[in-house]
């Protein structure tokens, strides 16, 4: 499966009766998009769009999910399968991306656990969608929306609105084009005989509300762990439906571009050879974990596989998954690096993970979301800041009455990714 | 939590999804709970079903904390 | 010029062996025996003023005693900087050294810097508190260690960043730092995994901890006769969650009344917790808390009692310490009311 990224580089959005790119400025219809967007779903009650550059002072709260807009130009199916598009098999031919843009959906709070995004100030640099050129839907539902609902019109929004916007560049020449191909295992390993085999282990959060994942429309709590050509989640085969502790919750741009999928395939032929993914779930029962670690590992030893990097989505009970996968896939003699994050206390001083093994030797941290973090006062805010009082890492009266909010790390949006997106890493002292 | 308990003689049972987590943070009486957002209720069932259903888990905590153990310990009701 | 206090042994004091172990501290000026590589260490920087030396055995079998002694020697040169050893492997001098360390830092205010072997019994018993500067397990590194120690206490003394425990030689305190890497974390992973595929050396960037056991409760005589109590890190509260209890990373825990109340409601009761789907606990609270078959139970007499209040907290990103902390309160105020017996409840 190959699939080539065309690049535009987005440097500025605006407002303008026409959705299109000029001269790598993006051009958004408001109205147009509302419009749709209303048309499309009854149990919305309202949408408003507002646009948030780097380095304004603005505020984005509470974030549910945060989209790259992007368009299939070529090859099977269209993005967002099983929500936008219909479920062909995706990740092949060519794709354009609006590198630079971003959808942000927030509105009223669903539970209690969506993130902040600063786009300037002390909070900025711990989310990279502060310096992303972030389209903005506000989105209220309307009157006595049962909650799973509610998260549901926002998820589709958003998916619509990316949809929509990355339209615009279909018929844009891109300014980078980057490729990126995975054989299948039989001619893979023909063509590096002498590699060893590696494979990505990703976990999906699927925990009940507001914390889900889809993949092809379907919800992750009721897959069993399969495999996947690493493209196919560039093509949004993989929607976000989950910002608990938004900290380290994959937005759906992070399963558009996951960090490890990219920075695997860059060593791929020369360390290794880059076999594919094994998407996994994170389920609430013991028995759910337990067979999903079971089918892991099963698929780890199938594929003939000599090391694999797994990574968790959240804290608390998926540990349990991580370190499962961890000794299961190492008792089949396979090497295994593990990406979490930690939850060591505001002082630093606590247990980071809720279950640990000594089979977990290469551990690579992503940082405490614990820590404290002061954000100022923001001349707009995009939302509710009420919320900071009660989202996860948020406390009663964590927003002053001059706006400023104190928060523990975990309620900005993408601080601690555990796909390693960001540069964040915590050491021992 | 379920350490702190029993460090300072109180009997304590954790009626607990995650065994292994359950395990990891210290508790010696262990009961395996349903799901986390139901641990001791499946929402699946009718109402009486349900109530038997947490009946038979809480009677097996009680055989717990009655039972003298050596070592952390899973009592299994399923 | 900073003013410093050495604390030593009876050994190293140059009292005696084992035989003069029983030494209740004295004070002399100056510095003396390894004193003296301190104070080459220190330069014009630093002045050992003073050393305290104790018998190892006296100070162990008179702790308190020997505390006060020792805070008042301390106490009476007012001293910038106070360094107990290097005791290096040896057992009761590294307790002596750390329980010293830490009342000089808790009750005196004073940057306090020690040296000992990693296995020797004193640094675990302060390693979370007190800068430990890893030395070789016996005297014959005594230079090496007397300057590491000398420089790590000049920059406490001088209030500078402390850098890692590699920079600084000192004994990890287990205290996690965030810090910006110079690569993403997925290029950190990779990269680890292609040095642990070629069998090259590499460093895990969490080290897996070991968790302290305690031995199970005696089990209850008779649970018919028995006060239980309920307790949940589920997040039930009262409707409207009147002690505000964070969804995540919970700073308290709430006590509340039961009495009169046969079985939770959704009208009643509700979770706070962040961590999980709320609308089944929302529901119907009882399948977090089970009230409802506790009373039956205690109806039917199969239990003694279900205990007036039961306490909750969310232990949705709470830290470790935290709940060790709630733990040990509810843990006494249950003691206090005669409660035999409890039932926790986890989401």
């Amino acid at each position: 499966m190959k699939l080539e990224l065309g690049n535009i580089f987005i440097k500025d959005v605006v407002f303008s009766d026409e959705t299109k790119v000029v001269n790598g400025v993006l051009h958004v219809n408001k109205e147009a998009i509302q419009k749709a967007l209303m048309d499309s779903d009854p149990r919305l009650a309202k949408v408003d769009i507002d646009l948030a550059k780097p380095g304004d002072e603005v505020r984005i709260i509470p974030v549910k999910d945060v989209i790259e807009p992007r368009v299939k130009v070529s090859g099977e199916g269209g993005v967002f399968p099983g929500f936008i598009s219909k479920v062909n098999t995706v990740g092949t031919g060519r794709t354009h991306v609006l590198k630079g843009a971003a959808v942000v959906t927030t509105g009223a709070i669903v539970g209690f656990q969506e993130g902040i995004i600063d786009m300037s100030g002390e909070g900025a640099q711990y989310t990279p969608f502060s310096k992303t050129l972030n389209i903005v839907l506000t989105c209220e539902p309307v009157e006595g929306l049962p909650r799973h609902e509610h998260e549901e019109v926002v998820r589709l929004a958003g998916l619509r609105a990316a949809a929509m916007i990355g339209e615009a560049g279909r018929n844009v020449e891109p300014d980078e084009i980057k490729t990126y191909e995975t054989l299948p295992l039989f001619e893979s390993v023909k063509k590096y005989p002498d590699l060893p085999r590696v494979a990505y282990v990703y976990q999906l959060q699927s925990q009940g509300l507001l914390h889900d994942t889809y993949v092809y429309g379907v919800d992750a709590k009721k897959i069993l762990p399969t495999f996947m050509y690493p493209t196919e989640t560039m093509d949004g085969a993989i929607v976000s439906g989950n910002c608990v502790s938004a900290c380290d919750k994959n937005p759906t741009y992070v399963h558009e571009n996951n960090p490890i999928i990219e920075d695997l395939y860059e060593r791929h032929g020369k360390d290794y050879n880059f076999v594919g993914v094994i998407i996994t779930n994170e389920n609430v029962t013991l028995a759910d974990k337990e067979r999903s670690s079971n089918y892991t590992a099963k698929l780890v030893e199938y594929l003939g596989l000599d090391a694999v990097i797994i990574n968790e989505e959240g804290f608390g009970n998926p540990d349990t998954d991580l370190i499962m996968n961890c000794k299961k896939i190492s008792e089949k003699g396979v090497k295994t690096v593990l990406v979490t994050d930690e939850y060591a206390g505001r002082d630093g001083q606590s247990q980071s993970l809720a279950d640990v093994d000594k089979t977990a030797d290469a551990v690579v941290s992503v940082g405490n979301a614990n820590v404290i973090v002061h954000l100022p006062p923001m001349k707009k805010v995009i939302g509710h800041p009420e919320a900071a009082n009660v989202i996860a890492g948020g406390f009663d009266g964590a927003l002053s009455s001059d706006g400023s909010i104190t928060v523990e790390l975990q309620a900005i949006t993408a601080s601690t990714l555990e796909v390693g997106f960001g540069n964040l890493a915590a050491k021992g002292y | 939590m379920v350490k702190e308990l029993e460090r300072a003689g109180l009997p304590t049972v954790h009626i607990c999804t995650i065994v292994p987590i359950s395990k990891t943070v210290g508790a010696n009486r262990i009961v395996p709970a349903v799901a986390i957002p139901h641990p001791l209720g499946n929402p699946a069932l009718p109402k009486e079903e349900e109530k038997a259903l947490r009946r038979k888990i809480i009677t097996k905590a009680l055989e717990a904390l009655q039972t003298d153990i050596q070592s952390q310990t899973v009592f299994e009701w399923q | 010029m900073l003013r410093v206090v050495h604390y030593i042994n009876q050994f190293f004091g140059q009292i005696g062996g084992e035989e003069k172990a029983d030494t209740p501290p004295l004070v002399k000026e100056g510095p003396v025996g390894p004193g003296l590589a301190l104070q080459q260490a220190f330069g014009d920087k630093a002045k050992v003023v003073a050393t305290v030396i104790c018998g190892d055995s006296y100070f162990n079998e008179h702790v308190d005693e020997a505390l006060d002694q020792i805070l008042g020697m301390i106490e009476k040169y007012q001293p910038d900087i106070f360094v107990a050893g290097p005791a290096f492997f040896a057992g009761r001098y590294g307790i002596a050294c750390a329980t010293v360390c830490k009342a000089v830092q808790d009750k005196l205010g004073i940057p306090v810097v020690t040296g000992m072997y990693p296995e020797n019994p004193g640094v675990d018993l302060c390693k979370k508190d007190v800068y430990i500067i890893q030395t070789g397990d016996s005297a014959a590194q005594m230079r090496d260690a007397a300057g590491k120690m000398a420089k790590l206490a000049l920059k406490l003394a001088n209030k500078e960043e402390i850098g890692s425990p590699e920079e600084e030689n000192y004994i990890p305190r287990g205290i996690r730092v965030n810090y910006f890497a110079n690569e993403r974390g997925s290029k950190r992973a990779v990269d680890m995994l292609v040095k642990k595929l070629k069998g090259e050396p590499f460093t895990t960037e969490l080290p897996m901890p070991e968790f302290d056991r305690v031995p199970p409760a005696p089990a209850v005589k008779d649970i018919s006769k028995a006060l239980v109590a309920l307790v949940t890190s589920g997040g039930i509260v009262p409707k409207g969650n009147p002690d505000h209890i964070e969804s995540s990373s919970a700073s308290k825990f709430g006590k509340y009344d039961l009495e009169g109340i046969m079985e939770l409601s959704a009208e009643t009761h509700q979770t706070a917790h962040g961590g999980y789907d709320p609308v089944y606990a929302n529901e119907d609270p009882n399948r977090v808390l089970p009230v409802d078959v506790m009373r039956e139970l205690e109806k039917e007499g199969k239990i003694g009692k279900l205990h007036r209040y039961y306490y909750a907290t969310v232990g949705n990103g709470t830290p470790v310490a935290k709940a060790k902390q709630y733990g040990q309160a509810i843990a006494k105020e249950l003691k206090d009311a005669g409660v035999q017996a409890v039932i926790l409840t986890s989401t």
